[in-house]
C-alpha cells in the first residue's frame, strides 16, 4: 500500500473531477425524475381509468430490474449496430436517461404514497366547501403530501449518488471510473484509492442522511 | 424479438439465472446473520457495542455497494464470485440490521420488562420474548431486501461472476447481438422480482391487517 504515491496532487485533482461528474449526473437525474416521477405518481394516485393500470405495469416492471441492466440497455441496446439503430448518444446522456428512468419509476411510488397519506377527511371537506378535484390536489392534497415525501426522497437521492458508480460499465468519467484508472496504472494504489473514493461517497452521503433526519424529527 | 437468440444460448442464460439464484440465497442468509447480529448490538445496553453496529451501518450505508465488491476483487484479489457474494452480504446487512432493529424497537418495552423480572436473562428474554414477536414486524422489509439483493447481484457483472447479467454480456459479445438479448435478461430478472414483489405486497397488508 503506497498511500503517499496515490495521494498525489494529480490524483487527487482527477477523483474531484470525477466526483463532480457524479453530482452532476446525479442532480440533473433527480430533478428529471421528480418531475416525471410526479406526474407519474399523480397519475396512479388518481386512478385515471387504463392510464393508471398502464403506468402501474411500466413501472413495477422497471422497479423490478436491476439498474445496470438499464443502463447497459439505454446505451448499447438503443444503439444496436446488429439493428442499424446509432443514436450517437454520449455516456453522460446515456447515463442521466438510464438513472431517470430508473428513479422515476422510484420517486412515483414515494409520490403516490406520499398523496395516499393525506386522511380521506382533508378531500372530502374540500370537495364538501366546493373545490373541484383538481384544485383539491392542488391546495389540500398537494402541500400535506409533499412534506411528507421529502425524506423518503432525500433517501433515494442518496441511494441515486450511489447507483451511478454502476455507470462505470459505460466508462461514465465519474468517481469510481476515475478510481479505477488510477489504481489500474500501479497495484499499491488499490486499497488508497478504494478508501478514499469510498470517504468521498461517504461524507457526502452521510451529510444528506443527516439533513433527512432531522427533516424527519421536525416533521414528527 | 429474435427468440433464436434465447433458444440457441439457452444453457448459458440457465447458468447466468441458476448463479443469480445462488448468490441471492447466500448472500441473504449471510446478511441475515450478520444483520441481526448487528441489529442486537445497537440496541444491546453495552455503549461501545452499540457504538460499532452504528458506525457500521452508516458507513455501509453510505457507499456504493460497486466499492465495497471492488475491495475484495481488486484489493483482496478473491475471485469475482466469491468477492461478489461477500461484498453483497456485507452491504444487505446493513439494511437488514436497519429492519430487524425497528421490528424490535416496535415491541412494546413492557415485554421486555416483564421477561426481565420473571427472571429471565436478557438473552434470554430477547430470544424468546422480543424476537418471536419482532419476525412479524419484520418479514416484509426482508422480502423488499432480498428483492434489491436479487437486482444488485447484477453488479457481480463487473467483477466476472458469472450470474445472469455477466452471461448476457459474454452472448451479446458473441453473437453481436445487444437489444434482445437484453430484453430476455430483463424477463429472466422479473421471473424472480415481480412474483417475490407480489408476496411482499401481500404480506405488508396480511400482516398488517392481523396486528
Amino acid at each position: 500500500m503506497d498511500f503517499a504515491g496515490a495521494y498525489t496532487p494529480d490524483n487527487l485533482k482527477f477523483l474531484v473531477d470525477g466526483f463532480l461528474v457524479t453530482l452532476k449526473v446525479a442532480v440533473i437525474s433527480i430533478i428529471l425524475s421528480f418531475i416525471i416521477g410526479g406526474i407519474l405518481g399523480i397519475i396512479r394516485y388518481a386512478k385515471v381509468p387504463l392510464l393508471s393500470k398502464i403506468v402501474a405495469v411500466i413501472v413495477e416492471t422497471i422497479r423490478n430490474l436491476p439498474l445496470i441492466l438499464i443502463i447497459f440497455f439505454v446505451y448499447f441496446g438503443l444503439q444496436d449496430p446488429s439493428r442499424g439503430w446509432s443514436l450517437n448518444m454520449s455516456v453522460t446522456t446515456a447515463a442521466i436517461m438510464a438513472l431517470t428512468i430508473f428513479e422515476s419509476a422510484m420517486i412515483s411510488e414515494i409520490i403516490r404514497s406520499g398523496l395516499n397519506s393525506v386522511p380521506k377527511g382533508h378531500i372530502e371537506a374540500a370537495r364538501s366547501s366546493g373545490l373541484n378535484y383538481i384544485q383539491t390536489l392542488i391546495h389540500i392534497i398537494l402541500p400535506q403530501a409533499l412534506r411528507n415525501m421529502v425524506p423518503p426522497i432525500v433517501s433515494q437521492f442518496i441511494s441515486l449518488l450511489k447507483d451511478t458508480s454502476l455507470a462505470v460499465i459505460i466508462a461514465l468519467p465519474e468517481l469510481t471510473h476515475n478510481g479505477q484508472i488510477i489504481y489500474a496504472q500501479n497495484g499499491n494504489y488499490i486499497y488508497p484509492i478504494l478508501i478514499l473514493v469510498a470517504l468521498m461517497y461517504f461524507v457526502v452521503n452521510y451529510g444528506l442522511s443527516l439533513v433527512a433526519r432531522t427533516l424527519e424529527i421536525k416533521r414528527a | 424479438m429474435d427468440f433464436s437468440i434465447l433458444a440457441e444460448n439457452m444453457d448459458m442464460y440457465l447458468e447466468g439465472f441458476l448463479k443469480t439464484i445462488q448468490i441471492s440465497l447466500l448472500a441473504l442468509v449471510g446478511s441475515f446473520f450478520l444483520g441481526a447480529v448487528i441489529a442486537v448490538m445497537r440496541i444491546a445496553p453495552f455503549k461501545p457495542l452499540n457504538w460499532i453496529g452504528t458506525a457500521y451501518v452508516e458507513f455501509v450505508r453510505n457507499i456504493p455497494l460497486l466499492i465495497i465488491a471492488f475491495l475484495f476483487y481488486y484489493g483482496a484479489k478473491m475471485p469475482g464470485f466469491a468477492a461478489g457474494s461477500l461484498a453483497l452480504t456485507i452491504y444487505t446487512a446493513a439494511f437488514i440490521a436497519e429492519a430487524i432493529r425497528a421490528g424490535i424497537l416496535s415491541i412494546h418495552k413492557g415485554q421486555m420488562e416483564a421477561a426481565r423480572s420473571s427472571g429471565l436473562t436478557y438473552g434470554q428474554a430477547m430470544r424468546m420474548i422480543v424476537l418471536p414477536q419482532a419476525i412479524k414486524v419484520v418479514i416484509p422489509p426482508l422480502g423488499n431486501q432480498f428483492i434489491n439483493l436479487v437486482k444488485n447481484s447484477s453488479i457481480l457483472a463487473v467483477i466476472a461472476g458469472g450470474e445472469l447479467m455477466y452471461q448476457a454480456d459474454l452472448i451479446s459479445l458473441h453473437t453481436f447481438v445487444v437489444f434482445d438479448v437484453y430484453i430476455f435478461v430483463a424477463i429472466f430478472y422479473l421471473v424472480i422480482t415481480i412474483p417475490l414483489s407480489l408476496g411482499v405486497g401481500y404480506l405488508e397488508k396480511h400482516l398488517a391487517k392481523s396486528s
